[in-house]
């Protein structure tokens, strides 16, 4: 019997500025198919945490490996096209949809075809959304174009930072259940930072609670939350 | 007016200097009626000026005078003082120092040294220095405005800058934008000068030839030459420094490290 690697496995992974310490000895694992929740106070080390995970910061402590494969093993590139990133504002580049969700593919030599277009833009509820300039987006729109960007990558392990704080209501729900259908359709490993308990609760497995740059608590949702 | 009164050539530029001071001091009352205190930034800046602008000019007698390579020295030299000065204007990015004497070098270096073979710039002292100098000047100040806008461009986008890199762009690709806006930005001054040439402004090279005696038409041509050359050596300049600079901004991990200083996630 083989026991699979898991996607993501954190040993006392760390991050600090001079005498600032961002995050500290957070030692985790995520398994295949798993939703993580990141929980806590601004200022606790979440998104530092994230970042590290994509390597846009380097730790400066511990260690981590994607699917039993140390990071630095990694070229940096390498590693972010493995480990797709939505932030918490989409930053779309200029011109279309297309554009943005060729971007990542194009990095490695590779362009997708009109109906790899057409399954990822079928994805985030935007079919026939391609020719559409980003600018004529809205907050929602906008957002789900960055989840089929970070998609076209077809990446392992999927992080989200705040992927709805920056939306109202309305786009709030409705990126939040796509993001649920995607990942739980794709049997997809996520990490995802949020400060808002309930949405935690929602669309986590488990959860875990980080304070002033330590992780406080980990476990199941009804563990943690108490939901 | 000031002719009839002061005969020598020294007494002549002294009282020059001490007429056009005065306007600058006028300036400064005025401004001080309103508020706005530039007392002592003047006073000092005017003296330091006339002082420095007379010991270089003294010591550049002597070594006007001195054999050919001494104006090669003098150049690199100029090329060395004006790659310090562009970088203090762009303290944050890592090494600026090096990439605007690498661009300077690569840039006015290459093209004095060129012209200078081709005969384009006679290699006479006299001559190799003072359109040298342009030139370098020149390169600098393009090189000043590529730096300092790349600067800019890219700390008003760290988000897309950092959105490329997560979805695996080289490091270079995701700042490849800003650096061609800034190269594009830095040849404005450079193309406007070789646009508005003869009809906004005849510059002093021209005024100084004719007035030596060189026939207008030459002169006219010549300037245009050195205008020309002022565009290339300026427009290689910021070719090689935003090309350079690129590298510059990341880590080896292809994290970028020119962010504004509140922009630290937590």
């Amino acid at each position: 019997m083989t026991t699979e690697l898991p996607v993501l496995r954190t040993e006392r992974l760390g991050r600090s500025i001079g005498q600032s310490l961002l995050v500290s000895d957070v030692t985790i694992e995520v398994p295949r198919g798993e939703v993580l929740a990141v929980v806590g106070p601004s200022g606790a080390g979440k998104s530092s945490f994230l970042r590290m995970l994509n390597r846009l910061d380097e730790p400066t402590s511990g260690s981590f490996s994607i699917e039993g494969r140390d990071y630095k093993e990694f070229l940096p590139r390498e590693l972010r096209q493995s480990v797709g990133l939505v932030m918490q504002t989409p930053f779309l580049f200029p011109g279309t949809v297309e554009t943005n969700l060729q971007f990542g593919p194009a990095q490695r030599g590779r362009a997708l075809g009109p109906q790899e277009i057409n399954s990822l833009l079928e994805r985030v509820g935007l079919l026939g959304y391609e020719r559409r300039d980003v600018t004529t987006l809205s907050g929602g729109e906008a957002q789900r174009v960055s989840v089929a960007r970070a998609l076209a990558n077809d990446p392992v392990l999927l992080l989200l930072d705040e992927p709805t704080s920056a939306l109202n209501e309305e786009a709030k729900m409705g990126v939040e259940q796509l993001l649920l259908e995607i990942v739980h359709a794709s049997h997809l490993t996520c990490v995802v930072v949020t400060h808002d308990r309930a949405q935690a609760a929602r669309m986590a497995d488990r959860v875990m609670v980080m304070e002033a740059g330590r992780m406080r608590k980990i476990g199941t949702v009804a563990e943690v939350l108490g939901a | 007016m000031l002719k009839h009164w002061f005969a020598g050539h020294l007494a002549l530029g002294l009282a020059q200097a001490a007429l056009a001071a005065s306007v600058a001091l006028v300036v400064m009352f005025i401004a001080r009626r309103r508020s706005i205190h530039l007392e002592k930034d003047i006073s000092l800046a005017l003296i330091r000026g006339i002082v420095q602008i007379t010991a270089v000019g003294t010591v550049l007698v002597l070594l006007l005078r001195g054999p050919r390579w001494t104006g090669g020295l003098i150049l690199l030299a100029m090329i060395f003082t004006a790659a310090m000065i562009s970088a203090r204007r762009v303290r944050t990015i890592p090494h600026a120092w090096k990439v605007s004497l690498y661009g300077i070098l690569a840039g006015a270096g290459s093209v004095i040294a060129l012209m200078s073979l081709a005969g384009v710039i006679d290699s006479a002292i006299t001559a190799l220095v003072p359109v040298g100098s342009m030139l370098i000047a020149n390169a600098m100040n393009a090189n000043s405005l590529a730096l300092e806008r790349f600067r800019s461009d890219v700390q008003a986008h760290v988000g897309q800058i950092e959105a490329a890199l997560a979805l695996g762009a080289v490091s270079q690709v995701s700042v490849f934008p800003y650096a061609q806006a800034s190269f594009r930005a830095s040849i404005i001054p450079a193309i406007d000068n070789l646009r508005s040439l003869g009809i906004v402004w005849i510059p002093g090279l021209m005024a100084g030839m004719v007035l030596s005696g060189s026939p207008p038409v030459y002169a006219a041509v010549y300037q245009f030459v050195v205008i020309a050359m002022i565009f290339s050596s300026s427009s290689l300049t910021c070719l090689v420094s935003t090309s350079l600079v690129r590298q510059n901004v990341f880590s080896e991990a292809d994290q970028l490290l020119l962010r504004p200083s509140a922009h630290v996630a937590q």
